[in-house]
């Protein structure tokens, strides 16, 4: 009787106890709730409904009018294009800090750091000085004479991708350097030792093994990307316009919620089906746990 | 010690290549010092002759001071509210074994994957209703919610390392719940919980895009009055901002290093 009793006294205070942990987690989400999904939410609301009522006029725009799909097709080769090559500078630069020695890995690290906590408009402004038409890269290559004329570096698709680039960097070196970090060298050694030459015990026993970090940092890099705006306004000089920046002459200038609102769903729908698709090949576990780094 | 199984010949590629890499990082981040430092308006580099004709510009305009106490302002606040509402949730969302704690502990991270843009307007639009446009609440509410995240993941992480069998201990011994937590959990996740708050004021201080739809005027953080004078000229005041700045990221990476470093063998 007593034990009855007591199993329902302890079944209680688990409960209460219970509550108590969820209730610690709701001034976030009244943040986040008021902050982030109503707003959003409203956004998607004003997507499809017009004056007129409902319409799905804002989204048939988008797939019709051709200005839309240059907009889609520049943001999605930056996007391709810069996770391609931070991949190629990413890697082999977290290879390379991973086989150094403890100290030099640790300043290797924060010189990949300091750019990585550095305001996005100094880089920005840092590319514009070093791109420009009489700027340093320029000027220095001049100097040398490498090239006659001043090559144009910025203000186009190739200065926007550039100083994406830099920014992205970061972004794929950390969870990949973490994930090789842990890596442990006795499967190579064993490859080495069973015969296999050290290009074939790379290729087929170090990379499958940081696979996991690269791809976490592969998402990372490319959807960060998708939603690039201050990189390409400053440094495309009209000639590049992303997704994000027709969002916001969208609202900026033409005050068209509708067709703003319309183009912010779809980015966050892409957003959403690319972590999707990676979140099968791996479990989406492993980009939350990228803050260990 | 270099291990052995990369051959001399590939080790001495990747270096280059890691090297090169290296250098394209850092290189732009400190090519502002110098070009801050001359005394000329264009842009050379090497700088011809040195002053501080760009710092005193600097501090003789009022609206660059202006705009940079009140980023301070805004990024302080937004630490200040960021650090134990996030700390709570995670806390919470990590001990409740509670069936929705996956999904929450996913949709904390919205900030993160919903495009900022997406968030700018939509914020916008929202204290447009309200009426918090150009106000200091509305920035540190915004900057609030995008930091969330940031703290959220970094205390999560250390809460995986600590073994809360301890403050169990605590409580059994009668301390209550309260108690236990200030004092025996939270000394032993000081630092995710500081690298979470030094997160949440940087994520505060560089932001450009939510800043730059619902901070204007008298109230514009600095990012966002640099945003407007890099859409005019590109003179070297911005230069003398940027150095300040690129300190101020070197001095963070250098205590995220030393609060990392003194680990006693516990």
């Amino acid at each position: 009787m007593t034990d009855a009793l007591n199993a329902a006294g302890i079944r209680a205070d688990a409960r209460r106890e219970r509550g108590m942990l969820a209730a610690l987690a709701i001034p976030s989400f009244l943040i986040l709730g008021t902050l982030l999904f109503v707003p959003v939410g409203w956004l998607f609301f004003l997507s499809v409904f017009g004056d007129s009522g409902f319409t799905l006029e804002n989204y048939t725009r988008m797939v019709v009018e051709p200005a839309y799909a240059s907009v889609f097709l520049t943001t999605f080769e930056l996007s391709g294009l810069v996770t391609v090559l931070a991949v190629f500078l990413g890697y082999p630069l977290s290879y390379m800090i991973a086989l150094l020695p403890p100290r030099a890995a640790s300043v290797c690290l924060t010189l990949v750091l300091v750019p990585f906590w550095t305001a996005l408009l100094v880089r920005t402004y840092a590319w514009l000085v070093l791109l420009q038409r009489r700027g340093v890269v320029n000027s220095l290559l001049m100097n040398w004479g490498v090239i006659s004329e001043p090559l144009a570096l910025v203000y186009n698709f190739t200065g926007t991708a550039i100083g994406m680039l830099h920014i992205m960097i970061p972004f794929l070196v950390l969870p990949l350097y973490a994930n090789m970090r842990a890596i442990d060298r006795v499967y190579v050694r064993a490859a080495a030792s069973l015969g296999a030459s050290p290009t074939s015990a790379f290729w087929r026993v170090y990379l499958p093994l940081s696979l996991p970090g690269l791809a976490a940092g592969t998402v990372m890099v490319f959807v960060i990307c998708l939603g690039f705006y201050v990189t390409p306004q400053f440094l495309g000089g009209g000639r590049v316009t992303t997704i994000s920046m027709k969002i916001q002459s969208n609202v900026a200038t033409y005050f068209d919620w509708g067709a703003a609102s319309a183009l912010g769903v779809a980015l966050l729908i892409i957003t959403a089906a690319v972590f999707w698709a990676f979140s099968r090949l791996l479990p989406l576990r492993r980009l939350t746990e990228i803050g260990d780094a | 010690m270099i291990e052995d199984h990369v051959p001399v010949r590939s080790r001495l590629w990747l270096f280059l290549t890691g090297g090169l890499v290296i250098a394209f990082l850092i290189v732009p981040v400190l090519i502002v010092i110098p070009i801050s430092f001359s005394s000329s308006t264009l842009l050379e580099f090497p700088p011809r002759a040195y002053s501080l004709r760009w710092y005193r510009a600097l501090l003789g305009s009022l609206e660059w001071r202006d705009a940079a106490w009140m980023s301070v302002k805004v990024a302080v606040l937004t630490t200040l509210v960021a650090t134990p509402v996030g700390t709570a949730a995670a806390y919470g969302l990590h001990v409740g074994g509670f069936k929705a704690a996956g999904i929450l502990r996913l949709l904390i991270l919205a900030p993160l994957l919903v495009p900022v843009i997406l968030t700018a307007i939509g914020i916008f639009y929202l204290y447009a209703l309200l009426g918090l446009n150009n106000t200091l609440v509305g920035l540190v509410l915004a900057h609030t919610m995008l930091a969330l995240p940031f703290v959220v993941l970094s205390v999560a992480a250390g809460l995986r390392s600590y073994d809360m069998a301890q403050e169990r201990v605590a409580r059994s011994l009668g301390a209550n719940w309260f108690r236990a937590f200030r004092s025996v959990t939270l000394p032993q996740i000081r630092l995710p919980v500081l690298s979470g708050a030094l997160l949440a004021f940087i994520s505060s201080f560089d932001e450009v895009i939510v800043a730059f739809f619902i901070s204007g005027g008298e109230m514009a953080t600095l990012p966002r009055r640099m945003f407007s004078a890099l859409r005019d000229q590109i003179e070297p005041t911005i230069a003398a901002i940027s150095t300040i700045l690129v300190v101020l990221s070197v001095a963070t990476v250098a205590v995220v290093e030393v609060m990392r470093r003194p680990r006693r063998p516990d």
